[in-house]
């Protein structure tokens, strides 16, 4: 009863969660100049006259960043405006040296489009308001007794992404923040490194009683995991229940997480709406992005995880689980794609990939991208174990084998062959050898002949020590049952 | 539309500017001279004519995604008032985030 009473209390408040996400776009030069967007480096070595907003300098915009923003948007369906602009959003702060930000405020290049995402056992969709294109800040790096600035990141283009408020629990933003990075990295519009800060979300979050209007929001800032968001966001919404249920008074506040401590505190207290002074950028001219430009960008987008996860399931059979290993990674889904397209056993390949292959690449650091062999090297392996050719174990050996360098470009069938790795599968010498250990163990088959059925796994041992492991056991097992018939 | 001066105090506080009593007062004035004098812009006859932005009529003016060499660091931090060697340096300032 006391449990039931918790619960209702639990419910009393609906949360109300929107989210801002940034991510860095993935184009090697920088937004407005051609500076390296490299991450790291020294500080200040990717800097020119223009990122740092020189007098007489103008910016020249990236057609790679809007070729970006269209794709993102369209992945996340959204309408794409034919006509956009750049505004400039003034706000006075070191990391920003021009003084003014160049981003979009009216005519943003998408607006209007939805993700779904995994909710409870269904799914649910959450609006997207709008992507837009602006640029990023550079970083502060606090001392004791003054503050350096480092303008290596700033004036990397960012798109903005805006939710609109249609989530309502830790689990949707965690949710949703994982099914729009899988999106960003398929498409190639950002490498979302969270730890890196090329994708930053900031969450908006009020709570309110059902048929109540909309409580105070609050905005938290200084996400910089999936957990740390879904944490933040569990933490927020209590904090703001227990404020109201004391009879306390929420105020308009931006806040940041501490993901150490577990806990966020007040940046400022928003007093004003926040005024920025925007105006249209007069020298960046506006965006007009044609059908025909539409239609080059989104015969560029890959098959979404979500859809080849459904293919996986219906095509090749796999279960939901396995589906949603492989395409966690896009390089990783598409090795196997690659092998069970060219007819490989599907679950063979998918679990050489989730075993041996995943490992390795983890032993090695190396990122899925560099695995050193294709889809079609898998596809033999898979094969050759199909077969029989070869022992699961051996496959083992062989997937190791082809990330040694020695190795380098052999094919598995090559390797198995040098290694001599080849399964015993010929029946008449697998026959002859298992009538030889019959013979020679008398006592273990009477046994088995008696009614001691688990007995045969002894006879099988010793046939494979025989063999020198190459004989193919569930054929040993099968000959050794027939042999052994009363 | 006459500039008040709590218009000025807004303006200055955002853009981080500490200004005297009598400086607020004669930006004041200054500023909504100007004000005025601009704003006889507005007396003209725009039914119809859609908002200007820009002043050329160019549009999709766009680099490629090619990356060039950066300032040599040296010549970037030449004329800082104050710096390390590797970055500029300001008075301390409280991290808003
Ligand atoms: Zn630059």
């Amino acid at each position: 009863m006391a449990e039931a009473n918790t619960a209702a209390a639990a419910s009393e408040y609906k949360a109300v969660i929107g989210l801002e996400v940034h991510a860095e776009l993935a184009t090697d030069s920088k937004i407005y100049c051609g500076c390296s967007t490299t991450f790291g480096g020294e500080e200040n070595s990717h800097v020119c006259p223009g990122c740092l907003g020189m007098p007489g300098t103008l910016p020249l915009l990236n057609r790679k960043a809007v070729e970006y923003c269209v794709k993102a948007g369209l992945a996340l369906n959204c309408k794409i405006n034919p006509f956009s602009r750049q505004d400039r959003k003034h706000y006075f702060y070191p990391d920003l040296p021009k003084g003014f930000q160049v981003s979009q405020l009216d005519l943003p290049v998408c607006q209007n489009g939805w993700l779904e995402i995994k909710s409870g056992d269904g799914v649910k969709r959450v609006g997207i308001n709008r992507i837009h294109i602006e640029e990023d800040a550079g970083k502060l790096i606090h001392g004791a007794a003054d503050t350096k600035i480092d303008c290596n990141r700033g004036a990397t283009g960012l798109i903005e992404i805006v939710s609109e408020p249609d989530m309502s629990s830790p689990e949707d933003v965690y949710a949703y923040m994982e099914a729009l990075r899988e999106i960003l990295l398929y498409t190639g519009v950002s490498n979302c490194k969270m730890e890196e800060g090329s994708l930053r979300c900031d969450i908006n979050i009020s709570i309110h009683k059902d048929g109540e209007p909309y409580g105070v929001r609050t905005e938290m800032k200084n996400l910089n995991s999936l957990s740390a968001a879904k944490a933040a966001t569990a933490y927020e919404i209590k904090r703001q229940e227990k404020v109201l249920r004391e009879g306390g008074v929420l105020f308009q506040a931006t806040l940041r997480w501490d993901d150490d401590k577990g806990l966020n505190y007040v940046m400022r207290v928003k007093e004003h709406a926040d005024e920025y002074y925007y105006f249209p950028e007069p020298d960046i001219m506006p965006i007009v992005v044609t059908p025909e430009e539409i239609r080059l960008i989104r015969d560029t987008l890959p098959e979404m995880p979500k859809a080849r996860r459904e293919r996986y399931r219906e095509r090749y059979g796999l279960s939901e689980y396995d589906a949603g290993i492989l395409t966690v990674n896009k390089a990783l889904s598409d090795l196997f794609d690659q092998a069970a397209g060219a007819g490989a056993p599907a679950k063979t390949c998918a679990n050489l990939i989730m075993g041996d292959v995943a490992r390795l690449l983890g032993e090695k650091g190396l990122p899925p991208e560099q695995a050193p062999f294709d889809g079609s090297a898998l596809a033999e392996l898979a094969n050759l174990v199909g077969e029989g050719a070869i022992s699961s174990s051996a496959a083992s050996k062989v997937t190791e084998m082809l990330f040694e360098p020695v190795y380098a470009g052999k094919s598995p069938k090559a390797i198995v062959e040098e290694m001599d790795l080849g399964q015993v599968s010929d029946e008449s010498a697998l026959r002859e050898m298992c009538r030889q250990v019959v013979a020679d163990n008398p006592k273990i088959a009477a046994d088995y002949r008696g009614g001691k059925k688990q007995a045969i796994s002894a006879l099988v041992g010793q046939v494979m020590k025989a063999s020198q492991g190459k004989a193919n056991p569930g054929m040993v097992n099968r000959l050794l049952q027939e042999l052994l018939q009363p | 539309m006459a500039i008040t001066k709590d218009t000025i105090r807004q303006i200055a506080g955002l853009a981080k500017i500490g200004l005297t009593d009598e400086e607020a007062e004669r930006f004041a004035r200054d500023l909504s001279k100007i004000d005025t004098f601009v704003g006889q812009v507005a007396k003209l006859e725009t039914e119809g004519v859609a908002p200007a932005t820009h002043s050329v009529q160019m549009k999709s003016v766009y680099r490629d995604d090619v990356m060039i060499p950066s300032l040599p660091r040296e010549e970037l931090l030449a004329n800082a008032p104050e710096h390390d060697g590797s970055g500029f340096l300001t008075p301390k300032v409280l991290d808003e985030g």
